[in-house]
């Protein structure tokens, strides 16, 4: 590595405390990433400003307090969606990803799914973007296709288009899968799902903090993400979705907030996105996540890319070249999930915990996907811009000590 | 000792590299399935019972080391025992692996005492506890 570039990453990791901590004793090694990320310090710092300074409710006060929370709360919208290359106005904030795709589940789908319909997704799907369509087509009397992927973990196109015809109305993929760790050909999908008039929604959640994101260059109709695997706090997460498809979805959570009028029997809803936003936000969470993807957006992205690309492609062919390992699939960013030979992979996990490194194990909320690939389950090393080779050694030190156990 | 070695004790992965009692049980009279939905382990316990008393068992299913020598170990310690003792043991088994870290070990469990390490690793309860639950549904059922 050069010197710029090691300086770069001790900057980095430098700004994220948590590195700090000592697991069993050990130096953390934290390769868990997918499953959620580490905040910088100036993220933790403005989810304090909000709870020190900001302590008012958003959009129903006239007092002072008031006022600042709700200009702090849309100047993140507008943050957020300057992130996403997108209007304020399209991007709805909500809990997370699965809250952002069960909002399209529920609000799309019950006004545009219907007996004979259909709604396709890929074979490599988190539940989080698989049950939400499981349930919604059962409701509204619509099928679920599956679309096939090959070994590698990429969507078969060819497969796809056979899929495809007058009766599909939604396309739903991961952008960057969370077990292979393959990416998706979004644009190439997005023209066959409008070639027969469906509509494209992108599971963005492992994309936002590797991949730089512009819905419109993307060309889907709807953008899901999470906050917290982008660096920022817990129960975040933006809905991105045209303006004129949320301009005709019904709301799906009702409460405050989200109304015009009410009268005893009968209430008028707001535009879009308030209509989607039932009850008090997490405002202190949605200013963090505006403030983690400013502090991304500062780091240098190339260097960050340069960093993140080398570290995977060592972490890939290292793991492939240790005794008993199986990489799962041909990962491309951020990811890589493998199996141990004759080792159950919760087995794995514990031992190597014990080295202070933390990865994940079972089946990453992606069963469907482990039966395609012919295994139980597995175990998921996941990176970040702060991630370097000692967390990489830490693992691999781990795995000679499953072996040694499992001898 | 560190404690990752202190949870696979040898016994452990003994029962897991080499399964006692591991298959189809020819003459079961009962049979109860227990599975983990979020790792996907999944254990199943096969008795036969003369008179009141566990004449075999077996296990069969798939899972972490844990959850194999725990299938395989209570059917070596269920063999011999009417539902009361067999019970009393299953229940000996939860109360150790649900104890505190530093709590003394029972006497009169056994093999089962190996268990002991998964009192440093709440997480890895369940792992245990599948096997737990499936004899104890096999036994009243």
């Amino acid at each position: 590595m050069e010197a710029d570039a090691r300086s770069d990453l001790a900057a980095w990791r430098a700004e994220v405390p948590a590195l700090a901590l000592r697991v069993r004793g050990q130096r953390l090694a934290y390769l868990d990433n997918a499953a959620t990320t580490l905040m910088a310090q100036p993220v933790i710092d403005a989810v304090a400003r909000v709870a020190t300074h900001l302590p008012g409710n958003v959009h129903r006060g006239v007092h002072a307090l008031a006022e600042a929370a709700d200009a702090a709360f849309e100047g993140a919208r507008a943050t957020i969606a300057r992130h996403l290359r997108a209007r304020p106005d399209e991007v709805v904030l909500t809990s997370g990803t699965t809250a952002a795709i069960n909002l399209v589940a529920h609000a799309w789908g019950r006004a545009n799914l219907g007996p004979g319909d259909a709604v396709v997704v890929s074979a490599l799907e988190h539940h989080a973007n698989l049950v939400p369509w499981q349930a919604v087509c059962a409701e509204r009397g619509a099928t679920l296709r599956i679309a096939p992927i090959d070994d590698a973990g990429r969507i078969d196109l060819a497969a796809l288009d056979a899929l495809l015809d007058a009766r599909v109305k939604l396309i739903a993929v991961a952008h960057l899968s969370n077990v292979v760790g393959t990416i998706a050909p979004i644009a190439a999908i997005a023209a066959r799902a409008h070639a027969v008039g469906a509509r494209l929604l992108v599971d963005g959640a492992q994309a936002l903090p590797h991949l730089a994101i512009d819905v419109a260059a993307l060309g889907c109709d709807f953008y899901a993400c999470s906050g917290h695997k982008a660096y920022g706090p817990t129960g975040t997460g933006a809905l991105w979705g045209r303006a004129e498809l949320l301009a005709a979805m019904p709301p799906w959570q009702h409460g405050g907030e989200m109304v015009a009028a009410v009268e005893a029997t009968r209430a008028r809803y707001r535009e879009a996105p308030a209509r989607f936003e039932a009850g008090t936000p997490n405002i202190c969470g949605v200013i963090g996540l505006a403030a983690a993807l400013d502090h991304a957006a500062a780091r240098d992205r190339a260097a960050v890319a340069a960093h993140e690309a080398r570290l995977h492609a060592r972490l890939r062919r290292d793991l492939a070249a240790t005794p008993g390992v199986r990489v799962l699939g041909e990962p491309e960013a951020a990811v890589v999930a493998f199996t141990v030979a004759g080792v159950h992979p919760h087995d794995v996990a514990t031992i190597v915990d014990q080295e202070g490194v933390c990865v994940r194990s079972g089946l990453h909320c992606a069963e469907p996907l482990h039966a395609r690939l012919g295994v139980d389950a597995s175990v998921r090393a996941s990176l970040a811009y702060y991630n370097d080779d000692a967390d990489v050694d830490a693992l691999l030190a781990g795995l000679a000590r499953v072996r040694e156990v499992f001898a | 000792m560190s404690d990752a070695l202190a949870l696979y004790q040898a016994t452990i992965v003994d029962h897991d590299r080499h399964p006692r009692n591991h298959g189809p049980l020819a003459g079961a009279d009962r049979a109860a399935t227990v599975d983990n939905p979020l790792c996907g382990d999944v254990v199943t316990i096969e008795l036969r019972v003369d008179a009141g008393v566990v004449a075999a068992a077996a296990w069969t299913g798939r899972g972490c080391a844990l959850a194999r020598a725990a299938g395989s170990m209570l059917t070596v310690a269920l063999a011999g025992l009417d539902a009361t003792a067999a019970h009393a043991r299953l229940d000996a088994l939860e109360a150790l692996v649900c104890a505190a870290p530093d709590a003394p070990v029972p006497d009169g469990l056994g093999e089962l005492a190996a268990f002991a390490g998964v009192r440093r690793f709440a997480s890895r309860r369940g792992c245990v506890l599948i096997a737990v639950r499936a004899a104890r549904a096999c036994l009243s059922g």
